[in-house]
């Protein structure tokens, strides 16, 4: 591990490991950060013995199966160790479960633009309507239909418009 | 609560993941149509991931095994999901009723797992049924679209729900736990969750025009659950871990 100065280090605060996670993106949606997502549950910086400061971020998955999450677990400890940490402990687990609903909703603008339909609010049973409702990121017609449950990725749906005559994927509400 | 009785419930409920979610990535290249090739895949995808969740928390919190171990390593014997599971793809009908009956009964399971008093187990199923809700809707989509289709679409449904139904019964096979695990509050039981299935898949069934068959209860297909098994297993386990066992200390 490379050194650092230790003044260097007080400074470090949970509100600029928050910040530095923005950069950290999901790697199956490049235009998401896994703080958009609503994927991080908790940030601590711990200092087990003076000297020595240790950040644990803890993380929820948003697919159980989800093969991304190894690849964004690194990519947290990676970044977050550039601010000048001992050690980066990224946990993975289901305390806090991850639905669509945590998604921020300027994420969802951002998927929108990126051409993938944005999960509607769920809050509480998914319903038909919920389900039907998806409005096309192209044309933005409403008129669109379910064509598979399942897309490129475990989280997506593939979709058509009749507006616009075109497919396109959605982000699954869940 | 004895930890013996929560190994065997994740034991099974992991294995039975695993082996359907090596079947259904069977029909990965070769689905009916592009959406069904994905479809498949993609649940092969959530059932393997659910299998390794289940893994972890026995390996975890219950001391066993690392979960590469407990999926790739174990004899056959000690596999504990229902026969049901293992049998082979066959054709596109017996793999959508299949799954429509095996994925009705795992998401009810989930479902009353969230009421689990063993908290690991419940913080997973409120997670997956909301994964899982994806499959069943999958299956009622297609069992109805079928069932309401030609006469050789209805048929091939009606022929192999009835091929399938001895299999499903079997899913709710008792283990010797399964009191302590009901007086644990850990699962409400078997009976309660077939009471649940059949509520929940005789309207479906009904609306695509299929009937449930009676069968006498000495067809029920057991054995899975206490580690006996179809001719069908060994060959699938032998193949899902052939390139493992070319190198069985690899590090990848």
């Amino acid at each position: 591990m490379v050194e650092q100065t230790t003044d260097y280090k007080k400074h470090i605060t949970e509100s600029i490991v928050w910040e530095i996670l923005e950069t950290v993106k999901d790697p199956e949606i490049p235009v998401l950060s896994v703080v958009d997502m609503g994927m991080i549950t908790a940030v601590q910086i711990r200092n087990p013995i003076s000297e020595i400061q240790i950040a644990e971020i803890t993380m929820t998955p948003t697919f159980v199966g989800c093969p991304a999450i190894d690849v964004i677990k690194k990519s947290i400890r990676e970044e977050v160790l550039k601010l000048g940490f001992d050690e980066v402990e990224v946990k993975v687990d289901f305390e806090t479960t991850w639905t669509s609903d945590r998604m921020r909703s300027e994420a969802k603008i951002k998927l929108e633009k990126f051409g993938l339909a944005p999960p509607p609010l769920i809050e509480g049973e998914l319903t038909e309507e919920q389900l039907n409702n998806v409005r096309c990121p192209h044309c933005r017609s409403t008129d669109t239909t379910l064509r598979s449950a399942f897309g490129s990725t475990l989280c997506r749906a593939i979709r058509f418009c009749f507006s616009c005559k075109q497919g396109f994927e959605q982000f699954k509400p869940v | 609560m004895n930890n013996e009785a929560l190994k065997d419930l994740l034991y099974k409920m992991a294995d039975d993941a695993l082996i359907i979610g090596h079947r259904n990535s069977e029909w990965t290249g070769i689905g009916p149509m592009l959406e069904e090739d994905l479809a498949f895949s993609s649940m092969a995808q959530d059932k393997i991931g659910h299998a390794v969740a289940l893994y972890k928390i026995l390996h975890e919190v219950l001391g066993e095994a690392d979960p590469d171990t407990l999926g790739f390593k174990r004899e056959e014997k000690d596999f504990k999901c229902c026969q049901f599971i293992e049998q082979p793809i066959g054709e596109y009908d017996f793999s959508i009723v299949r799954q429509f009956l095996f994925d009705h009964a795992e998401h009810i399971r989930y479902e009353l797992l969230t009421q689990s008093s063993f908290q690991p187990l419940a913080q997973l199923a409120k997670k997956i049924r909301g994964e899982i809700k994806y499959h069943v809707m999958h299956a009622d989509t297609f069992i109805k679209q079928l069932g309401n289709g030609t006469e050789e679409s209805k048929a091939r449904l009606q022929s192999s729900l009835n091929h399938a139904w001895p299999f499903a019964l079997g899913i709710f096979e008792k283990s010797e736990f399964e009191s302590a695990l009901i007086e644990a509050e850990v699962f409400v039981g078997e009976d309660e969750l077939k009471k649940r299935w059949l509520l929940k898949i005789s309207p479906v069934l009904e609306s695509a025009n299929l009937k449930i068959p009676a069968i006498n209860e000495s067809k029920i297909v057991y054995g899975g659950r206490k580690g006996f098994h179809s001719e069908y297993l060994k060959p699938l386990l032998e193949e899902m871990t052939e390139v493992l066992r070319t190198d069985i200390n690899a590090e990848w």
